[in-house]
């Protein structure tokens, strides 16, 4: 039997991973990749609390999520797009320009 | 009579002319002109004035003219503790004793004027022109003196003499000897001034009023100070402090001989006709305050008679011409004072009158005797002169005459009225007198022998051309030149010779007032008048006294004028201070006698044989000594008072370097010092403090700086970490 334990356990590696993807990887577009992964961590927690309240409104959370989530993407990815125009990389050791 | 105050107006209006316009643009001719002009416009005046003045009656001769107020109403305190009025006016009095002051002043004045056009000629313009508006200044100031109704206006007299005579005994100011003289006169007259200021102070404090009459009114009836020293006898003692300083009294004499540096004409003038005698007048004038104070009286008559001695004796032995004659001035001021302090004030204004006219005279002849020997005035370099200068010899010789007291000559009268008024005195005085006499004759006929007998012993000249050597023919002829050429520049002296008529005119005048102005002073005994004496006596007495009635006057003013002696009615009255007629005549032939003695002995010492008065001089040499060095009296004050101020002085300059100055620089250096602490503080502290708050960021920002990496992922990792704690904070402590 899958119990609530379960999902959040699940949730938690899931999250995890996706910030010591963000972290560690120097690749822009893997980092963006690891933030879905986290994204959907925390959809898989909305959805078991509402499964375990009985409670609709984590699920129509989840589902705007899910929107935001495709909607950083695009811009996410359009901002990756213009930065490689300018840099010819998408190393992200090379987007220091926000310093002292 | 309502216009006196011209009088001295018009020499001053003169003074003005040449000192602000004729130094600059006044020809000589002009320059003298207009001060002969003005002396002889207030001359004219004062004559009209004197004989109106003659022509009241006796008791009416006193004319007070008020210009206008000077000093407006102040209260003052007195010193019985009410307040009075203290005020001023301009106003000027004519009565019997200012009268005949004011004849001399203007009528030798005058006289003297007209012999400084010849005597100055060789000054150069703007000089010339300077010389005569001192001159003219001097008599504007001595004009006031003698007229001014109280005690103010005649100080301004006073000390406006002091500084003409200053002014023109340094009239030569190249010469260092000319202007210390001057100084010296100044600061001798300083002192007899600082007298006279506080006699003046204490008689306000007293009587609540400075005018003259005014004054002599309130102290007529005042008791006589007989028994003690008071309030009376301070005041006249401060007076007199005053008329030691102008009239060269002991102690205050030192002054008159060094004035002699100045040109002859103002010694004449100043030092022995007027100015000097501006402090008999002032006795004379405070005259019922003297008698009031028989203390001060005394010592009016002692310092009178030592002065006389003490200078006829130096007066002995001085080989420059001027200096004798200045010490015989002091000596005859001497013999002034003697008749103030015995009592006899008309005696006194008298024998100022007749001293006036001889000793002005002498005066010009010894200045016509320089000018002769082109500037020479050492009698040892003279002698013969007679031939050279007749008129100049003839006059000298009536001078000299008259101060001898040879009759008729005027001094006769006025010297005799003075000892035989001292014989009544005191007998000690009168002894003391009759020497001076003596003297007198002999040094002045001593003067006359060195000068114009024996032989020519001076410097010898070029044999010229014409009649230079053989005068008087120039001045004869070309009035113009006014003894121009031939002794004008002085290239060549051509020898001694006799003075432009400018020169001698004078002379002449001068010569027949020393003979004749005793004559209106002739003592009863020798059935005279004694005109004069009845005269001032008015001047002399408080006026409530003369109303009262003429006794009443005698015994107010205990001795002043002896009715008893005038009009030979009521004897026995006063101090029973008469002779008989034989006792007054055997006086006067007594001091003729000493007169005539004296020349006779000067005669045989310098003319016949003149080797005795140089043995005289080898035997007796210590006195000699110390006469010729005027008795040590100026080394004296210079060894005491002088050096003694000087040091006064010193101490207080190095005082004032040291504690003054010391004082200042310590408080600058405090300034600098705590400025320069504050400056520490200022840098190293506040800055300081500034610097580290920004240093301080600065060093840590260095540090801080390094987390802004730009990174997003140490940022990220940064928020997990920060998270994290929080989350276990919250989990550890919930």
């Amino acid at each position: 039997m899958i119990t609530q334990t379960h999902y959040l356990a699940l949730s938690a590696a899931l999250f995890f991973l996706g910030v010591i993807g963000v972290l560690t990887r120097r690749n822009i577009i893997i980092i963006l990749m690891s933030m879905e992964l986290m994204l959907n961590a925390v959809n898989i927690n909305l959805i078991a609390f509402s499964h375990q309240w009985q409670n609709i409104v984590g699920q129509v959370f989840a589902v705007f999520v899910i929107c935001v989530a495709a909607a950083e993407a695009a811009v996410g990815l359009g901002i990756i797009l213009a930065f490689y125009r300018n840099k010819e990389t998408v190393n992200i050791d090379e987007m220091s320009l926000m310093r002292w | 009579m309502d216009v006196i105050w011209l009088i001295p107006l018009l020499p001053g209006l003169g003074a003005a002319a040449n000192g602000l316009f004729g130094v600059r643009f006044f020809s000589k001719r002009t320059a003298g002109l207009v001060a002969c002009a003005s002396m002889a416009a207030a001359l004219l005046l004062s004559l009209v004035a004197f004989f109106e003045l003659l022509g009241l009656p006796a008791d009416a001769r006193e004319k007070t003219v008020t210009v206008t107020s000077w000093i407006p109403a102040i209260p003052l305190q007195l010193a019985n503790g009410t307040v009075g009025t203290f005020s001023i006016p301009w106003a000027f009095r004519l009565d019997p004793l200012s009268g005949v002051m004011i004849l001399v002043v203007t009528g030798i004045g005058f006289l003297i004027h007209v012999y400084s056009t010849g005597y100055m000629h060789e000054e150069p313009r703007g000089a010339y022109a300077r010389y005569f508006a001192y001159l003219n200044l001097f008599v504007f100031f001595m004009l006031m003196l003698v007229l001014g109704s109280n005690f103010v206006v005649m100080f301004v007299g006073w000390e406006g003499v002091g500084l003409c005579s200053y002014l023109l005994i340094g009239y030569y100011y190249e010469k260092k000897s000319a202007s210390d003289a001057g100084k010296k006169a100044f600061i001798v007259n300083r002192i007899g001034d600082w007298g006279f200021i506080l006699g003046i102070f204490l008689i306000y404090s007293v009587f609540g009023t400075l005018d003259f009459r005014a004054v002599a009114n309130a102290a007529g009836p005042m008791t006589t100070e007989a028994a003690g020293f008071g309030t009376l006898s301070l005041i006249t003692l401060l007076l007199f402090v005053g008329a030691t300083g102008k009239s060269a009294q002991i102690p205050l004499f030192v002054w008159l001989p060094d004035a002699m540096e100045g040109p002859t004409p103002v010694s004449a003038l100043i030092h022995a006709a007027t100015m000097v005698t501006a402090g008999v007048y002032m006795v004379g004038r405070n005259a019922v305050l003297f008698s009031h104070a028989p203390m001060t009286m005394e010592i009016v008559a002692i310092v009178g008679v030592a002065t006389a001695l003490m200078a006829a004796t130096i007066g002995l032995v001085q080989n420059d011409i001027k200096r004798a004659l200045a010490y015989s001035t002091v000596s005859q001021l001497g013999y002034m004072f003697l008749a103030m302090g015995v009592g006899a004030y008309a005696a006194g204004v008298f024998h100022l009158m007749t001293h006036a006219f001889f000793k002005a005279l002498l005066f010009l002849c010894s200045g016509s005797v320089i000018h002769a020997m082109a500037g020479q005035q050492d009698m040892r370099h003279m002698g013969g002169l007679k031939k050279y200068m007749p008129v100049t010899f003839l006059t000298m010789m009536v001078g000299t005459l008259a101060i001898a007291g040879i009759p008729p000559l005027s001094g006769f009268f006025s010297k005799d009225e003075i000892l035989y008024r001292t014989f009544l005195h005191s007998r000690i005085l009168w002894g003391l007198a009759v020497l001076t006499a003596l003297m007198t004759a002999f040094y002045m006929y001593r003067l006359m022998s060195m000068t114009f007998f024996g032989p020519y012993r001076g410097a010898p000249w070029e044999p010229a051309h014409a009649n230079a050597t053989n005068q008087p023919g120039h001045g004869g002829g070309n009035d113009a030149a006014r003894g121009g050429q031939d002794h004008g520049g002085h290239g060549t002296w051509h020898g001694p010779h006799e003075a432009p008529r400018s020169m001698t005119v004078p002379l002449m005048a001068l010569a027949v007032g020393a003979i004749i102005a005793g004559f209106v002073g002739v003592p009863q005994v020798l059935y005279g008048g004694n005109a004069i004496e009845h005269f001032l006596e008015p001047s002399f007495v408080a006026q409530t006294a003369v109303a009262a009635g003429h006794e009443r006057a005698a015994e107010a003013v205990a001795g002043a004028v002896d009715p008893a002696r005038e009009s030979g009615d009521t004897p026995g009255h006063g101090e029973g201070a008469h002779l008989p007629w034989y006792g007054e005549l055997g006086l006067m032939a007594f001091s003729v006698l000493l007169g005539v003695a004296g020349i006779a002995a000067a005669y045989r010492f310098y003319v016949r044989a003149p080797e005795i008065a140089d043995k005289l001089a080898e035997q007796w040499s210590g006195a000699h000594r110390v006469l010729s060095n005027k008795y040590y009296v100026d080394e004296i004050y210079g060894a005491t008072v002088v050096s003694g101020t000087l040091a006064a002085a010193r101490g207080l300059w190095v005082v004032d370097a040291r504690v003054v100055d010391g004082a200042v620089n310590g408080t600058g250096w405090v300034t600098i010092f705590s400025s320069w602490f504050s400056h520490l503080i200022d840098k190293y502290l506040v800055d300081g403090l500034v610097n580290f708050v920004g240093a301080a960021l600065e060093q840590s920002s260095f540090v801080l700086r390094r987390v802004q990496t730009g990174l997003i992922q140490n940022y990220a990792l940064a928020m997990l970490f920060g998270v994290f704690a929080f989350v276990s904070i919250y989990l550890l402590y919930r």
